[in-house]
């Protein structure tokens, strides 16, 4: 309605305010009598096709936001546009990736990532291509028959961005989708989600505990603060793509990386 | 991968086998004893191989064969019945608390209540024939079939839930492709109990009146005919059903939950 004319996967996020009954075991953080204030005026503008990391201390509601904008949580207050229209609900143009795998332990690789394609009525035939290619892109044609018990954490984890990626969305949300895995493991898995998502023009919103992953793949880095969460810096990443491991070490990298940090450090404050 | 398995396999199940056959000649040598040491006639306590011979001969001029496949029919029947509502209630149970306590009571004093007591008053209702055996097994199918599927219902991981609902799946879709695969292994679990009462709720229903069965069997056995060796065939009978019965559900098992 609202939505710019041929935007496709543009995020809006409006003084989006989420809080929680606050039960047992979460006595830490500000709480509004018995509710815990998880995000408070949130305001934020992803553009078509960039990546945006979130950044901010434990609790400060990234996950939730994450869920406002897959339509998996309904906001107290405010509004999230997904290409100008109202996310009221799980929409196919934005895929979700999760800390977890999360994959059907019954199911096998190539089984798993057709899932989404079945629960949308998508063909059998239609299905096998798909699954096919995904199983390349993401490097796990040896894998198609071995069920998630057999597989590696890291393979788990491209089975479940596969799986993600099989009904092409617009935008991405990835919720510390690697955190699980060793360094280098992830390392490799962040490159090919560079290389990935550098063929298909996605949106992507990405949590992160890491400030030199949020660099590495983000084009700008916002800073939530501690409970309840707001945004306190948008910082733009200065670096070129194509990104390699090399960049790491650029000077602008480790500048960007201490005005993160002393960000963070105030968000944590 | 497969040589893998298939040493797995090996492993698991030839040393099972032996441990079996082991536990099995232990069994029959311990009562050949008892046998021997008592001096009991063998219409107190046959012989093994009197036992032996007598099953072979009824099975041999058709004496069991009728009875145990009215039997067989009857336990199929009532567990097939019995097994399929247990999944629906066990499932809606799961998912409606309300229900759970508003039937939870009734379901246990139907469990408490002795099959025994009950089995009369059902073939009273329902008559001599199948249908009273079939209502029985598939009452005392119900219970355990019911519970465990509704505790491997509770336990479906909420984040797969939450996947699914991402994924902008329907209830139904919810239900075939992610909470009843999710909840076999448990549903299995109340199967396997199951199938063997299924077993001795038909045995109770034609004990309590039948014109045909394994039970009325093991009445005429040791009334009217006095053939004891025949009543401990007829437990041989109903103990060889219960195992292929049970390996047919353990089977189906391995087949559906496989390697998870």
């Amino acid at each position: 309605m609202s939505g710019q004319m041929g935007a496709i996967g543009r995020i809006e996020l409006r003084d989006i305010a989420v809080s929680f009954a606050s039960g047992a075991g979460s006595s830490s953080g500000a709480s509004d009598g018995a509710r815990l204030i998880a995000l408070d005026g949130v305001d934020l503008a992803i553009e078509p096709g960039q990546v945006v990391a979130l950044i901010g201390p434990n609790g400060s509601g990234k996950s939730t936001l994450l869920r406002v904008v897959a339509g998996l949580l309904r906001p107290d207050r405010g509004t999230a546009l997904l290409d100008g229209n109202p996310v009221d609900g799980p929409d196919p143009r934005v895929g979700l990736v999760f800390q977890e795998p999360r994959l059907l332990a019954w199911r096998t690789t190539a089984s798993n990532i057709a899932y989404p394609l079945e629960l949308a009525g998508v063909d059998r035939a239609t299905r096998r291509a798909r699954v096919a290619e995904l199983l390349t892109i993401v490097g796990l044609e040896a894998a198609a028959v071995q069920v998630p018990s057999q597989l590696s954490g890291g393979m788990r984890q491209r089975a479940a961005l596969a799986r993600t990626l099989a009904l092409r969305p617009e935008v991405l949300l990835l919720d510390e989708p690697f955190s699980a895995l060793d360094e280098l493991t992830r390392e490799r898995l962040n490159l090919e989600l560079l290389a990935i998502t550098a063929h298909t023009p996605t949106t992507i919103l990405l949590v992160t505990h890491s400030v030199q992953e949020a660099i590495f793949l983000a084009d700008r880095v916002v800073v939530l603060s501690a409970r309840p969460g707001r945004v306190v810096a948008d910082i733009a990443v200065d670096l070129p793509r194509p990104r390699s491991l090399g960049d790491l070490d650029a000077a602008v990298v480790s500048a960007t990386a201490r005005t993160v940090r002393a960000h963070l450090g105030e968000a944590a404050a | 991968m497969t040589v893998m398995t298939a040493s797995r396999r090996w492993s698991t199940h030839v040393p099972g086998a032996a441990a079996a056959a082991i536990a099995l000649a232990v069994f029959v040598a311990g009562w050949k004893a008892l046998v021997v040491l008592t001096g009991y006639p063998p219409f107190i306590l046959p012989s093994p191989e009197l036992v032996l011979e007598r099953f072979v001969s009824a099975w041999g001029d058709g004496t069991i064969g009728p009875h145990a496949l009215r039997t067989l029919y009857e336990v199929a029947l009532g567990f097939g019945l019995g097994a399929g509502l247990a999944v629906v209630v066990g499932y809606v149970l799961a998912r409606l608390p309300l229900a759970e306590r508003l039937l939870s009571p009734y379901l246990v004093a139907a469990q408490a209540t002795p099959i025994l007591a009950l089995a009369p008053l059902l073939v009273m209702w329902f008559g001599p024939g199948m249908t009273a055996k079939i209502v029985i097994s598939a009452l005392i199918v119900f219970f355990p079939v019911a519970i465990a599927t509704m505790v491997g219902v509770r336990a479906v991981d909420a984040r797969l839930l939450e996947l699914a609902r991402s994924l902008r799946a329907t209830r139904w879709q919810v239900v075939t492709t992610l909470e009843i695969p999710a909840a076999l292994p448990a549903i299995f679990g109340g199967l396997r109990v199951g199938v063997t009462l299924a077993v001795v709720g038909a045995i109770v229903g034609e004990w309590a009146g039948a014109d045909r069965g394994l039970g009325l069997l093991i009445n005429l056995a040791r009334g009217s005919l006095f053939d004891i060796p025949l009543l401990f065939a007829t437990l041989l009978t109903i103990a060889l059903l219960g195992i292929a019965l049970y390996a047919i559900v353990v089977l189906i098992e391995r087949t559906l939950v496989g390697a998870r």
